[in-house]
C-alpha cells in the first residue's frame, strides 16, 4: 500500500480528490505483432480465451496514488506521452480504471467541450449545445450567453457568432471553445493545456479567467507544458513519467528537478 | 518540512475517502438515478438530436430541403425496381401500392438508420465520451430522437402521396400516433444493445447494413408479405414469425391506419394482436434494452 504522504500539513485539510493505486490501460485494436494485420485479426477471433492476441495494451497510467486537498492548485507536468491527460480524464471518471480507485468530492470536471461543438453550426448554437453538453440549463446558458460571446472576442470583427463554426479561423474557434468550457462553476476543476490558445490579448484574460474558477472551484488541476503557468498558478506539482509518479511536492522543488531532467 | 501529525495520517485511502464522504469516481448509479440523471439532461438529448440533423444538410446548397427529398427519392427507386421492373405488387392497384411501398420504406428506415446510428453511437463520439460527463444513454437515445425528427420530415412527403393517390385524411389517420411512439421506444431499445455492442466491437459497424436488408426482404416492405409467402409455400411456422417481427408488425400498423382510400380492401386485414404485438416489441426491447445498456454504463469510453 502506498503511503500518503501529505506536505505541510495544516490543521484540519480536507480531501477533495484521492488517488489509491491508479492503473489505466489502454486496449488497441491494432498494429499486433504479427505478420499482417488481417491474419493477426483472424486469429485473435479463432484463438478465443486466455491472453487476447493482436489487441495492443498501452499501460498509460501505472499505480498512482496521491491525495488532494481542498484550495489546491496542482501542476502536472512531464514529457509528451506520460499520461497526464489520461490521469486527468481517469479522475474526472471519463477512463475507466483498470486497478486501484478514484475518490473524489462532487463531480470533477475536465475543461473542454471541444468534442460537443459542431463546426457546420453556428456559433450560437455551439454556445448553447456546449452548454447543454456540461450539464448548465437552458436558463444558466441564456444568462451567460452575452458574457461568453463578449468573453470569446467572436464579434469584435463583425457578426460571426451567426455564422457556422467551420468560417471561422482556427484562433478564433479556439477562443469561442475555450470561453464556452469555462463559463460554468466546477467544485473539482481540470485544465488540460488550455492557456496556450489564442492571441496575447485573450491569452491574459484567459488566465485572468483561470485565475477566478481556482477561487470558486476546490481544487484545480492543471496539465501544461509552459513551466511559467504552472509557476504561476500552482503550489504543488505532480511530475510524472512513463506513467509513474515521479515526484509530488511544492512547485518550486519539482520544476528545479524538473528543468534538470530535461536538461533546461 | 515538518508536518504535524494529522488524525488523518494512519488512513488507508478508502478510510480517507469514507471520512470525508468522496465518491468513487466513475462508478455506476443505480438503476432509478440512472433515469433520473438521463431525464436531468434532457434539453442536451434534444438540442444534440436537433444539432446532428441541422448539421447532415448545411453543407449543400438545397439545404434542408433534403430532409424532404431523401426520403423522396429512395422511395423512387424501389418503385421503379419493385413496382415496374419486378412487378412485386401483388394483387395491389398502383393506387394502393405506391402508398403501401412508401410507407414501408419510411417506416422500416426509421428502424434501420436508429440501428446504424445507434452501432456508432459510443464508439464513434469516443471524444465527447472521453471529455465529458453525461449519462451515456444520451447519445444513443439522442441519436434516435433524430430519426424521429428525420422521419416526421418523411412523413409531410407520405401523407402528400397518400392524398395524391386518393387516400384522404381520416380518423384512423390519428392511429400512426400511438403506433409512431411505439416504434420510437422499440427503436431506442435497439439503439441501446446496439450501441453497447458497437462500443465493444466497432466491426459491427461493417456488418450491420447486411443483417438490415436482410431483415428488411424479410419484412415485406416493397412487396404484401403473406402474398408472397403463399407463393413459395414456406412452412406456416415461418409466416407467422416473419408476421411478428417487429419491423413488419410496425409497417402493417402504419400502412393500415393510413391506407384508407380506393382498393384498401385488397391490403391484408388487421387482426386485433398486432397492435398487442407491437406494444410488446416496445416494452420488451425499450426496457430491456435500457438495463443492458446501463449494465456497462462505467466502461464506455476505454481503448
Amino acid at each position: 500500500m502506498a503511503e500518503q504522504t501529505p506536505e505541510e500539513a495544516q490543521q484540519p485539510r480536507i480531501p477533495t480528490v484521492i488517488a489509491d493505486e491508479l492503473h489505466i490501460v489502454y486496449r488497441v485494436n491494432a498494429g499486433s505483432k504479427g505478420k499482417g494485420s488481417a491474419t493477426a485479426a483472424l486469429s485473435r477471433i479463432v484463438k478465443r480465451g486466455g491472453e487476447e492476441r493482436g489487441v495492443r495494451k498501452v499501460h498509460a497510467v501505472k499505480g498512482v496514488s496521491f491525495t488532494a486537498y481542498r484550495g489546491e492548485a496542482v501542476g502536472l507536468i512531464g514529457s509528451n506521452g506520460s499520461g497526464k491527460s489520461t490521469l486527468l480524464r481517469a479522475i474526472a471518471g471519463l477512463l475507466p480504471a483498470e486497478k486501484g480507485k478514484v475518490y473524489t468530492d462532487g463531480q470533477p470536471s475536465l475543461l473542454g467541450v471541444n468534442a460537443a461543438l459542431m463546426n457546420d453550426l453556428t456559433g450560437e448554437r455551439n454556445v448553447i449545445l456546449g452548454g447543454l453538453a456540461m450539464g448548465m440549463s437552458r436558463e444558466q446558458i441564456r444568462a451567460r450567453y452575452q458574457d461568453i460571446v463578449d468573453f470569446s472576442g467572436i464579434n469584435e470583427k463583425g457578426d460571426f457568432i451567426t455564422l457556422p463554426m467551420r468560417t471561422y479561423s482556427s484562433g478564433m474557434a479556439a477562443r469561442l471553445r475555450f470561453s464556452i468550457a469555462a463559463a460554468k462553476d466546477h467544485d473539482v476543476l481540470m485544465i488540460d493545456e488550455a492557456l496556450a490558445t489564442g492571441d496575447r490579448k485573450f491569452q491574459k484574460r484567459s488566465e485572468a479567467r483561470i485565475r477566478e474558477l481556482r477561487k470558486e472551484a476546490g481544487t484545480v488541476f492543471l496539465v501544461s507544458h509552459n513551466n511559467k503557468s504552472i509557476r504561476d498558478t500552482c503550489d504543488r506539482v505532480l511530475w510524472l513519467e512513463r506513467g509513474e509518479l515521479r515526484m509530488d511536492g511544492p512547485t518550486d522543488e519539482v520544476l528545479k528537478e524538473y528543468e534538470k531532467f530535461t536538461g533546461k | 518540512m515538518s508536518a504535524p501529525p494529522s488524525p488523518d495520517d494512519g488512513l488507508s485511502p478508502a478510510e480517507l475517502a469514507a471520512k470525508y464522504g468522496l465518491a468513487q469516481s466513475g462508478a455506476r448509479p443505480g438503476l432509478f438515478e440512472y433515469v433520473g440523471q438521463l431525464w436531468d439532461r434532457r434539453h442536451f438529448i434534444l438540442a444534440f438530436s436537433q444539432a446532428k440533423l441541422t448539421a447532415q444538410y448545411s453543407q449543400a446548397k438545397l439545404g434542408q430541403l433534403w430532409q424532404v427529398a431523401t426520403p423522396l427519392l429512395n422511395a423512387l427507386v424501389y418503385f421503379l425496381i419493385f413496382g415496374l421492373l419486378l412487378g412485386g405488387r401483388g394483387n395491389m392497384d398502383i393506387e394502393v401500392y405506391v402508398p403501401f411501398l412508401v410507407t414501408g420504406v419510411f417506416v422500416f428506415t426509421f428502424t434501420q438508420s436508429s440501428v446504424m446510428s445507434g452501432v456508432r453511437s459510443i464508439s464513434g463520439n469516443l471524444g465527447l465520451v472521453r471529455a465529458l460527463h453525461f449519462p451515456r444513454a444520451s447519445l444513443p437515445v439522442s441519436f434516435s430522437l433524430q430519426q424521429l425528427q428525420q422521419l416526421l420530415f418523411s412523413m409531410i412527403v407520405l401523407l402528400l402521396i397518400l392524398i395524391g393517390f386518393g387516400h384522404y385524411p381520416s380518423w384512423s389517420w390519428f392511429l400512426i400516433l400511438p403506433a409512431l411512439a411505439l416504434q420510437f421506444v422499440f427503436n431506442t431499445g435497439l439503439a441501446l444493445i446496439m450501441a453497447r455492442a458497437g462500443s465493444k466491437t466497432p466491426d459491427l459497424a461493417q456488418l450491420m447494413p447486411f443483417v438490415m436488408r436482410t431483415w428488411m426482404y424479410a419484412s415485406g416492405v416493397m412487396f404484401p408479405l403473406d402474398y408472397m409467402l403463399t407463393k413459395v409455400t414456406a412452412p406456416g411456422w415461418i409466416a407467422e414469425a416473419l408476421l411478428a417481427n417487429p419491423a413488419a408488425v410496425y409497417m402493417d400498423l402504419m400502412r393500415d391506419a393510413l391506407i384508407t382510400g380506393n382498393g384498401s380492401e385488397d391490403l391484408p386485414g388487421l387482426p386485433e394482436h398486432v397492435w398487442a404485438l407491437g406494444l410488446g416489441w416496445a416494452l420488451l426491447l425499450g426496457i430491456g434494452g435500457f438495463i443492458y445498456f446501463w449494465k456497462s454504463e462505467e466502461k464506455y469510453g476505454r481503448g
